[in-house]
């Protein structure tokens, strides 16, 4: 659209059908939820129903969950799909903390969710003995459906809601690989996840009066500066309709 | 397969050559077995073997069994296969057990037949029992760290007591 074509009200509404403003970390959330990456792993018989997650018949293509990295550096997510025995932890181990963060895992079917039918030596009684597990799915094996369902439930915990973080199931603030709830300037992973309405993290300190005092002294600070552009706005539309009433 | 009688015959020209080597007989389902002691595991297979008329080279497979509360109370049972006659023939080695302190042995037949090698490493995994004369002699489908012998009878199955929402006050502290 070439400059001077619209102008004024039209103007205005024409950017505001078509800029969207949100939170930056709503925005980083909806990203990652919606393309979570699996790490290209099977353990057992779940494996089966988890290829075929991504078939042309189920194709979890439609939540951005059907690209298997071969590559723990390249996934999101880990799929256990299948009894884990204690052989193959330090194998499960070593992936895990090869995967850069943010990272969720899957725990699908019996056997990686509580050990299932396998209560016996070899076997590990449920991954989350060695692992942080976001989603545990039921099912012997689960179908790819409650997969599917499953990773939207994950979806839906990165998009925010609040009743689903393993960070705090876990106890596990601060343990991020880089960064640090309490290094200043990052940004919480974990926020996405928790989605706090104050956006302060669960299991946070309470603020103290005087951060509360610096930030209502910003708020202010952020309204005034609004009122001011308004005010300033307001002068241009009035000189502007001035401008176009004097050429009609 | 042998027969009742011929396996009688078997034992016989074992013991012919081999005195004392043969303990017994079991004839099930028509299913032939030589029971015999550790000490002469090697003469009997290289006999059943070697020999003209038997000719059992191939050893189809070789498993361990824990009889508990049987005496004795471990055995090994070998699986011969004669395929030009297919013929099978089933030699078991009963072993005693030692008590607490040690593990029961045999001897290797690794050098008569050579997949006897993993066969007899995946006996020892599970039940320790020791077989003398193996080149490698290492656990090999559990973890090299792990502690005891699970699949000996006295060993516990394992895993976690299951909680019901039924039965979540008999097990005080699972929950957070």
């Amino acid at each position: 659209m070439q400059r001077g074509l619209l102008a004024g009200a039209d103007l205005d509404s024409y950017v505001e059908e078509r800029v969207i403003t949100t939170k930056f970390d709503k925005a980083v959330a909806w990203a990652r939820g919606n393309a979570m990456w699996p790490a290209t792993f099977g353990l057992a018989c779940c494996a089966i129903e988890m290829m075929s997650m991504v078939s042309a018949r189920y194709d979890s293509a439609r939540y951005g969950a059907e690209v298997f990295r071969a590559s723990p550096r390249q996934a999101d997510m880990l799929i256990l799909s299948g009894r884990v025995s204690i052989k193959m932890v330090p194998v499960i181990r070593r992936i895990y903390d090869q995967m850069l963060e943010p990272k969720w895992v899957i725990a699908m079917g019996a056997c990686s969710s509580s050990g299932g039918m396998f209560a016996n030596y070899a076997v590990v009684q449920g991954a989350d003995k060695f692992l942080p597990v976001d989603i545990y799915i039921p099912g012997c094996p689960p179908r790819p459906e409650a997969l599917m369902y499953g990773v939207l439930k994950l979806r839906n915990k990165i998009l925010g809601d609040p009743d689903l973080g393993w960070r705090d199931e876990y106890r596990a603030h601060g343990t991020e690989e880089d960064e640090r709830a309490s290094k200043p300037g990052g940004i919480p992973v974990e926020r996405a996840g928790t989605a706090p309405s104050d956006g302060r993290l669960v299991g946070e300190a309470e603020p103290t009066p005087e951060q509360l005092a610096s930030e209502a002294g910003l708020l202010d600070e952020a309204e005034r500066a609004v009122s001011e552009r308004a005010a300033v706005v307001g002068a241009q539309r009035a000189e502007h309709d001035e401008w176009e009433g004097r050429d009609a | 397969m042998p027969d009742a009688p011929g396996l009688e015959l078997i034992a016989a020209e074992i013991n012919a050559r081999h005195p004392d080597a043969v303990l017994g007989t079991t004839y099930d389902h028509g299913q032939a077995a030589l029971i015999i002691g550790p000490s002469s595991v090697r003469d009997t297979l290289l006999h059943l073997k070697e020999a003209p008329g038997q000719e059992y080279d191939f050893l189809a497979s070789l498993h361990a069994a824990d009889y508990l509360p049987r005496t004795p109370r471990f055995a090994v049972h070998y699986e011969l296969l004669n395929m030009a006659r297919v013929e099978r023939l089933r030699v078991k080695c009963v072993i005693e057990d030692p008590g607490e302190e040690r593990l029961p042995e045999t001897e290797s037949v690794t050098d008569i037949f050579p997949t006897a090698e993993f066969q007899e490493r995946e006996a020892y995994d599970f039940f320790g029992i020791v077989f003398r004369g193996h080149p490698d002699l290492r656990r090999i489908l559990m973890p090299e760290d792990y502690i005891g012998w699970p699949q000996r009878r006295d060993f516990p199955v394992g895993g976690d007591p299951v909680i019901f929402t039924n039965t979540e006050d008999e097990v005080p502290g699972w929950t957070r």
